[in-house]
């Protein structure tokens, strides 16, 4: 009773794990396949997500599956998972034909999922939510037995937890840890994360990696779904790409594929990681912050006094860890933050704490964090989403009347020339995939013809070929003569694009690089400053 | 922990097959939920019989009796359309609320302050009681949309301005607009000690049919009134606002998702109180139009609860306007119905029933139901 399931008990396989069809020509590999999936095919309305898709993981190994955005990794995994059910094909775990009808089926196999949102109860504590579900304790909650047991199951995989904090104490990375430890608890033997990387920082990525090492080696099977190719070469053992719901790799060892053969097979085209970047030469000043601060949503101090510039036709970066105040500096350029001091000047006005409004009448396009929660209304069309910042100009609207006519012929066109994958333009965004609802965003900011955009981690969450199209996007309005502040945690993203880059840390500029040199940026992320840094002498020039 | 996931698996095993819902994630097309509602209807109608038979009736002649004494001929029809005249109005109110997530229970006040307004008109006076039809009819709609407009700011502003909880002070705002009325039918405005007003002079009344009987035999004693004609301008006016219009698109917006809203520059709380005048304003119209219409004098209970049918009207019409009007018909025929066959009891419950279908169908808009044989996998 520890919480894992054994499942070399008969009685149990009888129960869980349904009858199904061995394949005899393969009965060699077959002992070492945890999981089989044979010609997977999941249909969703004007896409096929899986066509035919194969998928092997041997038993102790830690497995890749790279693609695009909406190439059908996460559907696939959610097939495993239970989550979802496939259209036809068979899947099987330890050579057993099984069918799930629900995540509580795949986890009785011994599958377990941990999402890219976690799915924790922020005021209960570790325990509590890692026993969320289950019916145990069954009457008493005596939970310091359990304490106990979680705490020794986090030592076992090298997850330390607190098993008495409440989650909203924990940071995103202890977070996910309770959540892997969730599915351990529950007999997890093929752990599937879903992009764990995307919310952590990069000592976070090397402890989470080193978890994960450690679990394999203790029998578990680990299929990570990443898009992040430096990522995958670290960590994986062999990896599977798809791309369009289709297979392009199948199995391969991951030490023998170079970052550009991995990235042709998912994007089925070469990528082009460096741009030729423009000439620096920036016109006059659009943006200009004096001495900002600001709180954040907790009533914490976000910003501490920030001063920065942005010309015409550069692009400036700003790098720093998430949650050092790039958000809030965000939203007080656009108008969704009240600030306490200091001052915002776009075009020579001051735009202080005015209103959003004001923000897109002076041309500032924003490209917000958060997609689904502030950058567009799910439950409303493509058509009205593209229209939400030009709405009150002609010839969308004409006095008070709302012409429906050039709302729909406008999103036709941004339809076409951000090549946004939809089945209609009446098509309620929440069914579009990440890439395709940036896309959406990306119409919207950039078609405004703005003279400032901030973008805020416009590539997150991204696969390879969007990225590349988003990058390319942001140069384009630099030509144009705009003004662009990337914020951004990717720092080659940032390098590649950025003109110079200044770094924030705890809501404070640092310093500025304008030559890209990496390892300034990285001691000003973690809190040196410029000037310290000259003093020291640590520079490469 | 073995011995309870064993569990489940046992139990499968005696029910040969399972039923399945997993959640939509592609898009319905655009008639499946009036097919559903349709099919909801009908699914409560046959629960109804179900319930009637076991009470020792025979249910289809129940429905035939209630289809006669509320469609069943051109005069018990135009009861009907009276009936759903006031619900029109405040199932309109209702809805353009709701799609701003503004959860408006205070239809019924902002009908009795409709009511008020309008009859203030005659009783005040703000007319002579010789003054024409037409500028009665106009000047009673002022202050009708007046009356519920500012009934409705009420709780707009102070949700907007201290986060007042709009269902609390609209709910409680109810009981005030009826005490604000008795106090004038009761004080002010008695006749000869009754709790009622004068009646109000003819013409102060919305003309109705029978109105024109002189003329046309066919109309003679119709008493559907003009305020069918308003009501339906009022549905096509908030259907053109809600879809047609920017103001719409932004309540549309806000209602969607407050955060894109405010990032898209609306200011949502002004929007708040515009929208709970507008709602409270046709719930108004409701209060008018019962008045000039039906009564034709102020007294008390004058809505057998139109205010609080006007939610499940805008719920059940999906916050469509001119779904309001087939909804409102319907349920105008129940309310009529209801006074033929038994003064409370099997209308109630039927409308009841059906409530309930509906709302259960909604289920199937957001989830996929199918039947899994447990046999075939086995």
């Amino acid at each position: 009773m520890n919480g894992e399931v054994d499942f070399t008990s008969p009685f149990l396989k009888k129960f869980f794990i349904k009858r199904g069809a061995m394949d005899p020509k393969n009965q060699g590999l077959e002992n070492e396949l945890v999981i089989k999936m044979r010609h997977i095919e999941k249909r969703f309305p004007g896409v096929l997500a899986n066509d035919n898709v194969d998928f092997n993981l041997i038993k102790g190994e830690i497995h890749a599956l790279l693609g695009e955005n909406g190439a059908g990794k996460s559907t696939l995994m959610n097939i495993l998972a239970g989550l979802y059910k496939a259209d036809k094909g068979s899947i099987f775990v330890e050579g057993k034909r099984v069918s799930f009808n629900s995540p509580k089926d795949a986890i009785a196999a011994g599958i377990g999922m941990v999402h890219q949102h976690f799915m924790l109860v922020p005021s209960q504590t570790v325990t509590e939510n890692i026993l969320l579900g289950l019916n145990e304790p069954r009457f008493i909650m005596n939970l310091s037995d359990y304490d106990k047991k979680i705490v020794e199951l986090g030592e076992k995989f090298g997850l330390p937890v607190d098993p008495k904090a409440k989650i909203w104490q924990l940071s995103v990375g202890e977070q996910q840890r309770v959540e892997i430890l969730k599915m351990l608890y529950r007999g997890a033997n093929v752990l599937i994360l879903d992009e764990p990387t995307a919310v952590l920082a990069p000592v976070e990525i090397d402890i989470l990696f080193n978890t994960l090492r450690n679990m394999v080696s203790l029998g578990k099977s680990v299929i990570f779904i990443s898009h992040k190719l430096h990522e995958v070469q670290s960590i994986a053992d062999r990896l599977t790409v798809l791309r369009k719901g289709k297979i392009t790799a199948e199995g391969v060892e991951a030490a023998g594929k170079s970052r550009a053969d991995l990235a042709k097979l998912m994007v089925g085209r070469d990528v082009i990681f460096n741009f030729e970047k423009e000439a620096h030469n920036p016109g006059k000043t659009i943006l200009e912050v004096k001495d900002l601060h600001c709180f954040n949503d907790k009533g914490l101090k976000a910003l501490n006094g920030v001063s920065l510039e942005v010309c015409s036709g550069e692009i400036v970066g700003l790098a720093g860890v998430a949650g050092n105040g790039q958000r809030e500096l965000a939203d007080a350029l656009t108008g969704l933050r009240k600030c306490e001091q200091g001052s915002v000047v776009i075009h020579g006005d001051e735009t202080t704490n005015k209103s959003a409004k004001t923000s897109i009448k002076k041309g500032v396009s924003h490209i917000p964090e958060d997609r689904t929660h502030v950058g567009t209304a799910p439950n409303l069309s493509v058509t009205d989403n593209v229209i939400m910042k030009s709405y009150n100009n002609k010839p969308i609207s004409n006095g008070w009347v709302l012409n429906t006519v050039e709302a729909e012929k406008n999103a036709r066109e941004l339809k076409e020339a951000y090549e946004i994958v939809v089945p209609s333009i009446d098509t309620p965004v929440r069914l579009l995939s990440g890439g395709n609802l940036q896309r959406v965003i990306l119409a919207r900011e950039i078609s405004a013809a703005p003279s400032l955009m901030i973008a805020m981690q416009p590539t997150r969450g991204l696969d390879v070929g969007a990225i590349e199209g988003v990058q390319r996007l942001i140069l384009a309005q630099k030509k144009t003569g705009a003004g662009i502040l990337l914020i951004s945690e990717e720092l080659e993203e940032l390098i590649a694009l950025s003109d110079r880059i200044y770094v924030m840390y705890e809501g404070e500029i640092m310093g500025q690089v304008t030559n890209g040199d990496i390892d300034a940026i990285g001691l000003m992320m973690t809190g040196t400053r410029m000037e310290e840094i000259q003093e020291a002498g640590v520079t490469h020039e | 922990m073995s011995e309870q996931l064993n569990a489940q698996p046992v139990r499968r095993r005696l029910i040969p097959f399972r039923i399945v819902a997993e959640p939509r994630i592609e898009d319905l097309p655009k008639w499946y939920p009036f097919v559903l509602s349709v099919g909801a209807v009908i699914v409560a109608l046959l629960i109804g019989a179900i319930v009637l038979a076991i009470g020792g009736g025979n249910p289809w002649r129940a429905y035939a009796h209630i289809a006669r004494a509320s469609f069943g001929s051109i005069g018990v029809f135009s009861d009907t359309i009276v009936k759903a005249i006031p619900l029109i109005f405040v199932g309109l109110a209702c809805s353009v609320a709701f799609r701003m997530k503004l959860w408006n229970i205070g239809a019924e006040g902002q009908f009795y302050m409709g009511a008020f307004g309008a009859s203030a008109v005659v009783l005040l006076p703000i007319l002579p009681a010789t003054a024409p039809t037409w500028l009665f009819i106009i000047t009673m709609i002022v202050a009708g949309l007046l009356m519920g407009a500012i009934y409705g700011f009420i709780p707009g502003i102070l949700k907007a301005r201290f986060n007042v909880n709009e269902v609390i002070s609209t709910l409680m705002l109810n009981y005030i607009a009826v005490a604000w009325n008795n106090y004038f039918i009761f004080a002010v405005w008695t006749e000869g000690g009754f709790q009622m007003s004068k009646m109000f002079p003819q013409n102060a009344w919305l003309p109705r049919l029978t109105d024109f009987g002189s003329e046309i035999p066919f109309f003679r004693g119709l008493t559907t009134h003009f305020g069918l004609v308003i009501a339906l301008v009022a549905v096509v006016i908030v259907w053109f606002i809600m879809y047609k219009s920017k103001w719409g698109y932004e309540i549309r917006l806000i209602g969607d998702n407050p955060k894109a809203a405010t990032y898209a520059g609306i200011p949502i709380k002004r929007h708040m109180v515009y929208v709970m005048m507008l709602s409270g304003a046709l719930a108004g119209l409701a209060g008018m139009s019962e008045i000039s219409g039906v009564v034709h004098r102020l007294q008390g209970a004058i809505s057998p609860g139109y205010g609080f049918t006007g939610i499940i009207v805008a719920w059940l019409a999906k916050l469509n306007p001119f779904a309001v009007i087939l909804v409102s018909v319907l349920f105008g025929g129940l309310i009529l119905a209801g006074r033929e066959i038994q003064p409370s009891g099997v209308p109630k419950m039927i409308q009841g029933v059906i409530l309930v279908c509906l709302i259960a169908s909604d289920y199937l808009i957001r989830y996929k139901v199918r039947i899994i044989k447990e046999s075939t996998v086995d």
